[in-house]
């Protein structure tokens, strides 16, 4: 069988959603290093594997990849037998999964990762947080969590009563601003902190930062 | 067709639309043109004579928006009846209390399939595709990775075209039109950025007549509303003509029947 290939660094929120996907399904992988700040991702041989010059990059043999929602509802699939269970085989609860997966990517992610970036990355690159710009995102993104927090009184997770794949999606953003003065909007939601405390404590995603060491 | 008026298949086989009207307490469906009377209950319309059940998938939505447009072009696509329920969002309809109870976001579309109901318009899409998967051209794709590469491109469309489209009709047309002025400076940087993810996509049909294949599937199909908006209100025509493989699948992919009746229906 092909060995698996996800191109990426452990740092990026994109690659480690994918990676989060990996280790939940046990699956053997080999990460290939991208080196980012030498520009590799821009590289010939990179737009080979993904046109738009963004990480993560995926091959499955002759299969290849890019996008991690889509790397990650391909592995669920293919491998559905194998670890946790990330998607349901059931039509009608699978469909609700993919609403709460449009969720986490056109309503939750568009102002969370522009708070990682002004929390998180923006130091990585000797940049300074913009205080004005925080305050913005955070009351938008409150906004969405309140919505979270009334779905999340009615399900112990995202599309159910299960983990999945709508919960996974969340966990690099999560990971970034739990370390951050953002972490106030998840800390005053009950069951929002609760949810954020159980699906970042899963042995799979610590397998996941642990690759940042 | 009016807000208030319902499809119904007559047990003799007959495509018709009629309005709900009350007899002695008890709704029915008058159907047009036919002096027959079908009586109906929230919305599950059956005819005495046959004792069948049908009913019609709900989209709600004004016509003329892009996110409905999406789920009305799959629907048409897949030959499924359905009923629009149109949304005033001028006047705010979609962040007022009641609606909010079918989307906790107040926004367009909702669905509502019998007593499913279901929001975001690609997870509304996918379930349609799925669910008619035995009628009308397959818009998933046949094998695992087929499917996946339909995802892959549905992700190109979610997250590098979809917010640019977004931002600049949202300066170019939105704000305008409610009296505001856009800010053209942020116009200017999405098209920069446009025209490299177009450039991407000039690339990819230049060997594949449709984004994830030989066959029209979502992926192509997600694109069809905020590429019309972007040549037409927000007069960005160019970023398509120039380039020769987009303008081709966009003269395919726009000419196609079900296309042509959301167009129909949106004017």
């Amino acid at each position: 069988m092909a060995v698996l290939k996800l191109h990426g660094t452990p740092f990026s929120t994109a690659a480690m959603r994918a990676l989060a996907a990996l280790y939940e399904k046990e699956l053997d992988f080999e990460l290939v290093p991208v080196d980012m700040k030498a520009g590799q991702h821009k590289s010939e041989a990179f737009l080979a594997l993904n046109p738009f010059g963004q990480v993560p990059a995926f091959e499955d043999g002759d299969l290849k990849l890019f996008e991690s929602r889509a790397i990650t509802q391909y592995i669920a699939h293919e491998h559905a037998s194998k670890g946790t269970q990330l998607v349901s085989p059931d039509p009608k609860k699978m469909t609700i999964l993919s609403v709460w997966m449009e969720v986490e990517a056109h309503q939750f992610d568009p102002h969370a990762s522009k708070l990682c970036f002004e929390h998180v990355f923006k130091k990585m690159f000797g940049m300074t947080t913009d205080p004005a710009v925080v305050e913005e995102l955070e009351g938008k993104l409150g906004k969405v969590l309140d919505v979270y927090e009334a779905r999340l009184t009615q399900s112990k997770y995202m599309s159910g009563a299960c983990f999945g794949l709508a919960d996974l999606h969340h966990l690099p953003a999560l990971h970034y601003l739990q370390g951050t003065s953002s972490k106030k909007l998840f800390d005053s939601r009950p069951h929002v902190c609760a949810w954020v405390a159980d699906i970042t404590a899963r042995p799979a995603w610590a397998k996941v930062i642990a690759l940042q060491k | 067709m009016g807000t208030n008026q319902i499809h119904v298949t007559t047990p003799d086989g007959l495509d018709r639309q009629g309005n709900p009207i009350k007899i002695s307490g008890a709704i029915y469906i008058r159907v047009l043109f036919s002096s027959k009377f079908y009586p109906v209950s929230d919305y599950i319309i059956y005819c005495e004579e046959a004792g069948r059940l049908k009913m019609v998938m709900k989209v709600y939505g004004p016509v003329r928006a892009a996110c409905p447009q999406r789920v009305l072009a799959c629907l048409l696509e897949k030959g499924v009846d359905f009923e629009v329920v149109h949304v005033d969002l001028d006047s705010g309809e979609h962040k007022r209390p009641d609606f909010l109870l079918r989307h906790p976001f107040g926004q367009v579309p909702v669905v509502e399939d019998g007593d499913f109901r279901l929001f975001e318009s690609r997870a509304i899409m996918r379930y349609i595709a799925a669910k008619y998967e035995e009628q009308g051209p397959n818009l998933l794709g046949k094998s695992l990775e087929e499917r996946a590469v339909v995802d892959q491109w549905l992700e190109v469309e979610a997250h590098n075209f979809n917010e640019l489209v977004f931002a600049m009709v949202m300066q170019l047309v939105i704000l305008p039109r409610m009296g505001e002025r856009g800010d053209l400076a942020l116009v200017d940087a999405c098209e920069r950025k446009l025209e490299k993810v177009l450039d991407v996509y000039e690339q990819r049909l230049s060997k594949s007549r449709y984004l994830a294949g030989d066959s029209f599937t979502l992926a192509d199909l997600s694109h069809l509303p905020a590429i019309r908006y972007l040549m037409n209100e927000a007069g960005m025509r160019h970023l398509v003509v120039q380039r020769k493989s987009v303008n081709a699948w966009w003269e395919d992919i726009s000419s196609r029947a079900a296309w042509k009746k959301v167009m129909e229906l949106a004017s």
